[in-house]
């Protein structure tokens, strides 16, 4: 575990040493506030039309701001997810570094766990940096925290099992580009595989809307703690990771 | 320390490395000797487990390379044949980083990282960025990496490949100080390198193994014949040295005598002959003659020359003549 703990510290300060944390930092916590600012902006516009109708609409600050929010969010997190992820493998492999690691007494699971938990961190923090824009809602308004957190949680694992798959991507090549790319086409397929449900009702149909990341993302933005999905990412996550241990397994036998 | 038994690296298409064995003992430094391309990086990646052999075992401190890799990366120090450096760490973070990847503890860390600085002369860089250093810091770095976790044994792929003289010259000292500490091998294509830093020579071509022996004895080996290099003088006037050719010819056992070298009152021979004692015959003859004997000695053969007959290259020719004179020199 101490090893997972050196190849962590490692990752996170590359990382940070370099533009790439601060940058992505910046992208997110943007576009989150873009997000934030309009979807507020049409809940307010939305009260004052029912105010001037002088009939009074059901309104809910978790259900009408805090869910499409979400949503949304776990959106931006399918595309910046690859921007973390190309470099964990690919880079190491392009400059030679990785015979240091791999000469090193540490384990490949050790190694791997390193490197994902360094890029959970990074998107952690991105997202508790999103979380100043729900200080304003909780000052002015009164919405429920717990739905709020168990939004967050989804997020979380979401982003756990995309970065889990990025990793994996990112050990198939020596080029920073092509795992990006390749990662990000694997990323948005894996969400709009949900689409086909819209107008195919078959087995293979649900089982396609089933593999979706988004599907599952569902219960969480609601702010309801479904294990069901819970496990589906967590499996998901597994999968992401065995494959990145296998395929640095089998770049020993091949190089 | 290492013991490696007909190890074999087997690609789809070709064989990098074909059943090689050899022994290194504790504290020696070895060369791995090779024309490029010859699987001197294979056979070093296969003993830092970096590689797994197709076939055949390798063993270091006792330990396999396969079965008990772990134990094995415990207690060897590699330096790639690019250093294998992070460019945006600073060079203290990355001692530290590689310290504590090999298992080293907090207070015992700061101390290596100190006394690794020292000995590779890295102190003036250790807060500049990698990215930033010359070639030749870079390598310096490279072997303080390799030696950070004071392992038993050290493996250098080229450790003076693409640095100046200048620089050669002090890794080459660097590595040679090393030795003490470490057992250690260190491939390279350069040949003077071997004869200045190694005490024992493997040469591979092909994948297979040539030759591995002292870097005396292969010398030696090199010819069937000895060559003895004979300065002759006289205090009365000039020596002839057409009569002392012919003279030394008669000598029982020598095949040639060549003038190499004369001056006012002194000449050098070079003096072939079947192996064997004939340096006694030779002296008496020349005494007798009434010719001083300045110097006999055995003429040192350039490994350059055992390696391409080892190596069976061609064109070993003009340089050999090359070698040769160098070695009088």
């Amino acid at each position: 575990m101490r090893n997972v703990w050196v190849i962590l510290r490692k990752e996170l300060r590359s990382y940070f040493v370099s533009p790439v944390a601060y940058i992505l930092l910046a992208l997110f916590a943007v576009i989150f506030g873009f997000f934030f600012w309009n979807i507020l902006g049409f809940f307010v516009f939305r009260g004052m039309e029912s105010q001037m109708r002088g009939q009074m609409m059901p309104m809910n600050i978790n259900e009408d701001v805090i869910r499409p929010l979400l949503s949304n969010v776990s959106v931006i997190g399918l595309f910046l997810i690859p921007m973390i992820t190309m470099r964990l493998f690919a880079e190491e492999k392009r400059t030679g570094t990785i015979e240091l690691l791999a000469t090193s007494p540490v384990s490949d699971v050790e190694v791997i766990l390193g490197k994902w938990l360094s890029a959970v961190i990074l998107y952690a923090s991105m997202l508790l940096l999103t979380a100043v824009n729900f200080l304003f809602l909780f000052k002015y308004g009164h919405p429920d925290w717990k739905p709020l957190l168990i939004g967050y949680l989804g997020l979380l694992l979401q982003a756990g099992a995309l970065l889990a798959i990025g990793t994996f991507i990112s050990t198939l090549t020596k080029n920073q580009i092509i795992a990006g790319a390749v990662t990000f086409a694997v990323c948005l397929l894996l969400w709009i595989l949900e689409w086909v449900s819209g107008y195919e009702t078959a087995t293979w149909a649900r089982v396609a809307a089933y593999m979706s990341v988004i599907t599952h993302f569902e219960s969480f933005s609601k702010g309801l703690l479904d294990f069901k999905d819970a496990i589906f990412y967590v499996t998901l996550i597994f999968f992401g990771l065995f494959l990145t241990a296998r395929s640095m397994e089998s770049l020993r036998w091949r190089s | 320390m290492i013991t490696v038994t007909d190890l074999t690296k087997r690609y789809a298409r070709h064989t990098a490395v074909d059943h090689i064995s050899f022994e290194v003992h504790k504290g020696q430094i070895v060369g791995f000797l090779g024309p490029n391309g010859a699987g001197k990086t294979t056979t070093m990646r296969m003993l830092t487990c970096f590689l797994p052999p197709t076939s055949g075992t390798a063993t270091v401190a006792g330990f396999d390379v396969l079965e008990q890799s772990f134990e094995v990366k415990k207690r060897i120090g590699y330096l790639p044949e690019t250093p294998p450096l992070y460019p945006e760490m600073r060079t203290v973070e990355y001692l530290q980083f590689v310290g504590s990847l090999k298992g080293l503890a907090k207070a015992e860390l700061a101390k290596r990282v100190d006394y690794v600085c020292d000995r590779c002369a890295i102190v003036d860089v250790k807060d500049k960025l990698l990215g930033k250093l010359s070639k030749g810091y870079r390598q310096r770095v490279g072997l303080a990496q390799a030696i950070i976790h004071n392992p038993d044994v050290l493996i250098l792929d080229e450790p003076t490949s693409g640095l100046d003289p200048k620089q050669i010259n002090d890794t080459r000292e660097l590595i040679k100080s090393l030795a003490g500490d470490h057992t250690i091998i260190l491939s390279t294509h350069i040949l003077p390198e071997v004869e200045q830093t190694c005490e024992q020579v493997i040469i591979i071509n092909k994948g297979k193994l040539v030759a591995t022996d002292s870097v005396s004895n292969l010398q030696n080996r090199a010819r069937g014949a000895e060559s003895l290099l004979v300065e002759i003088g006289a205090r009365n006037g000039l020596v002839d040295p057409a009569k002392v050719q012919t003279r030394l010819e008669l000598v029982p056992g020598v095949s040639r005598v060549v003038l190499k070298n004369k001056r006012e009152n002194r000449s050098v021979f070079e003096v072939e002959s079947r192996k064997g004692l004939v340096r006694g015959d030779l002296a008496r003859s020349i005494v007798e003659a009434g010719w001083d004997l300045n110097e006999l000695r055995p003429a040192a053969v350039s490994l350059e020359e055992v390696f391409l007959q080892l190596t069976g290259n061609v064109a070993a020719a003009p340089a050999e003549e090359a070698a040769v004179t160098a070695g009088v020199k």
